[in-house]
């Protein structure tokens, strides 16, 4: 077994998930039986292969230019009222659910 | 006429030559989808003051002579996905039940500019997650051919409701199959176009460098009206390509003779059905027969993909769905003290069982000391399975595969094993990884009465010529 316990109590962590006992005992068995099954890459010398990060870094785009120079077509001017105003408070408050006139309301952070 | 089994042009006519109201049109849509729906569960939500708001807008356009633009008053269902302002959107998700967008998708915002009617919004499997749709917070959608079994996923709902002429058209998302193979399982067209020519702006995002829109249609003419009117540059998404979009339509009816069709054997291995290698070697001939030349080529890395994809769709996952805190707009957890319980219990209470296993997956395969191991190791494996295709294609015009190694299987069957489940993207997830174009067209059925896809995989944005391929086998066929 690649993962633990302990791991998965670490990477629900990071995750920012609590799990329940059940969801754990599932999740434990559930990661194993993937992470079993994913190294077969293992099998496959990579050690002189770039990795791919993206397909719009080598598609679609003036292959003569190099780095940052191949996105200039992506670039726009910075400008405060761009491509897109920016919503009223009203509206982007819309969807919270604890508001206040202006802010999203949270627990408190910092106990004192 | 009847109004609900019409083609986007025959739609389009109809309204133009005023046989019938757009409203009427959309009316006849909701009617069909209030007598269906019910037992199939494709709409999450209707939206139907929006649709007859543009439905009157066309209707006025026709009265006061006005040329029409080329989806006017035909009726659309999007995936709910993809972000409509004022018409809630959930991606499936409890996490977002109550999210009601501030701005369009800019596809969706395309078809209505273009005059589409928006019906409602389709179920999917949660965050586009899942090959069956039995992964939407919602309940699953079944497949119109045959209630007992999945119309696929995860754009299941976007599938099925073509297949059920409750829509004439919709808009699906595909990350690693999710618009061919459930267009494999209800009997319709499915098209992912290059990463890159449809912007993913107000895409609710799965996983960024995988993620593509792409049409569900009734034939493969309509796949190309619509992909003629949602691609091309979107400042809003940079990775949207600064490519010239072709007249996909003019395209279709160019000879096919003496294009060169790969098959790779990689495709033909163990796990494909007998009944479905068998439709798809008939296709084969049958494009032979059609004067395609066929060219085997070797995709030797295909065993691959599968490993590939989790890794990098996982990892990209966990990046986008740290976003969902409760703060903004997503599940709030009632009754917590601090911030960071607030954090946990509202994603606790919202994630579904597959987004937390794929959450966990990606997190693990991101952190300190796995990195290298999991998620780098996967990236270059990216790299590889990506020059497979540029061997090939530098050979031949574009591949032709079955889209999934098995037909709609029964709801409940492969649920409770993730990796079985996974497996059913094996033909599919390779393009997603490349980038490259791919469409899922009809080609049979099973002894069951089950629909069978032929895929047909092309260029980087060589649209033009996978749907020139599958336009002249579905007239023949």
């Amino acid at each position: 077994m690649k993962v633990t316990e302990q791991d998965v109590a670490y990477v629900a962590d990071l995750a920012n998930l609590e799990l329940t006992e059940d969801e754990r005992r599932s999740m434990l068995r559930d990661l194993n039986s993937i992470l079993d099954y994913v190294d077969r890459l293992n099998e496959l010398d990579t050690s002189n292969v770039p990795p791919m990060a993206q397909v719009s870094d080598r598609y679609g785009v003036d292959e003569a230019k190099q780095g940052s120079e191949r996105f200039t077509y992506a670039s726009r001017e910075d400008v405060l009222e761009g491509l897109r105003k920016s919503l009223p408070h009203n509206e982007a408050l819309a969807n919270a659910p604890d508001p206040d006139e202006n802010y999203f309301r949270v627990p408190k952070v910092i106990e004192r | 006429m009847n109004p609900v089994s019409l083609t986007i042009d025959g739609a389009r006519s109809a309204v133009q030559e005023r046989k019938a109201t757009a409203v009427a049109l959309a009316e006849a849509h909701y009617t069909r989808i209030q007598k269906e729906d019910g037992q199939i569960g494709a709409f999450l939500t209707l939206s139907k003051e929006r649709a007859m708001q543009q439905a009157d807008r066309i209707d006025r356009m026709i009265a006061e002579g006005k040329p029409l633009p080329a989806l006017a008053g035909v009726p659309v269902g999007i995936k709910d996905v993809m972000s409509t302002r004022g018409v809630r959107t959930t991606a499936g998700s409890k996490i977002l039940e109550k999210y009601v967008p501030p701005y369009d998708c800019t596809a969706v915002a395309r078809l209505e500019a273009a005059g589409a009617v928006v019906l409602g919004k389709m179920n999917c499997d949660e965050f586009a997650m899942g090959s069956s749709n039995e992964n939407s917070g919602y309940g699953p959608v079944r497949n119109p051919r045959d209630l007992t079994r999945v119309p696929g996923g995860s754009s299941g709902g976007s599938a099925a409701a073509v297949a059920a002429d409750m829509a004439v058209f919709t808009l699906g998302s595909d990350t690693g199959g999710s618009v061919r193979q459930p267009a494999s399982f209800c009997g319709v067209v499915g098209l992912m176009p290059t990463y890159g020519r449809v912007s993913r702006y107000g895409l609710i995002a799965f996983a960024s460098s995988l993620d593509h829109i792409g049409p569900l249609t009734k034939t493969v003419k309509d796949a190309a009206i619509v992909l003629q009117t949602i691609a091309g540059r979107d400042p809003m998404d940079t990775t949207s390509a600064d490519v010239p979009v072709p007249d996909y339509v003019a395209e279709l009816d160019k000879p096919i003779r003496g294009l060169k069709l790969g098959v790779a054997k990689e495709y033909f291995g163990e796990g494909l059905d007998e009944e479905i290698r068998a439709a798809v070697e008939n296709a084969i001939e049958k494009l032979k027969g059609l004067g395609c030349e066929i060219v085997p080529v070797s995709l030797p890395h295909t065993p691959y993909a599968i490993p590939t994809y989790y890794l990098i769709a996982t990892a990209e996952a966990s990046s986008n769905l740290a976003r969902y805190d409760g703060v903004r707009y997503s599940h709030r957890a009632l009754g917590v003290k601090t911030l960071s319980e607030m954090y946990r219990r509202s994603r606790d209470e919202g994630f579904g069982p597959e987004v937390k296993r794929r959450i966990m997956l990606g997190t693990y395969a991101l952190s300190a000391g796995y990195y290298d191991a999991y998620y780098l190791k996967a990236q270059k494996v990216r790299t590889l399975l990506t020059r497979d295709f540029d061997s090939a294609f530098a050979k031949v015009d574009a591949i032709v595969t079955p889209t999934s190694p098995t037909a709609a299987f029964r709801l409940g069957e492969k649920s409770n094993d993730p990796l079985s489940m996974y497996l059913a993207d094996i033909y599919t997830v390779t393009a997603d990884l490349a980038g490259i174009p791919g469409i899922s067209v009809p080609c049979g059925e099973t002894r069951e009465k089950l629909p069978i896809g032929l895929q047909i995989l092309g260029k980087h944005f060589d649209e033009g010529t996978i749907l020139r391929v599958a336009h002249a086998f579905e007239r023949a066929a």
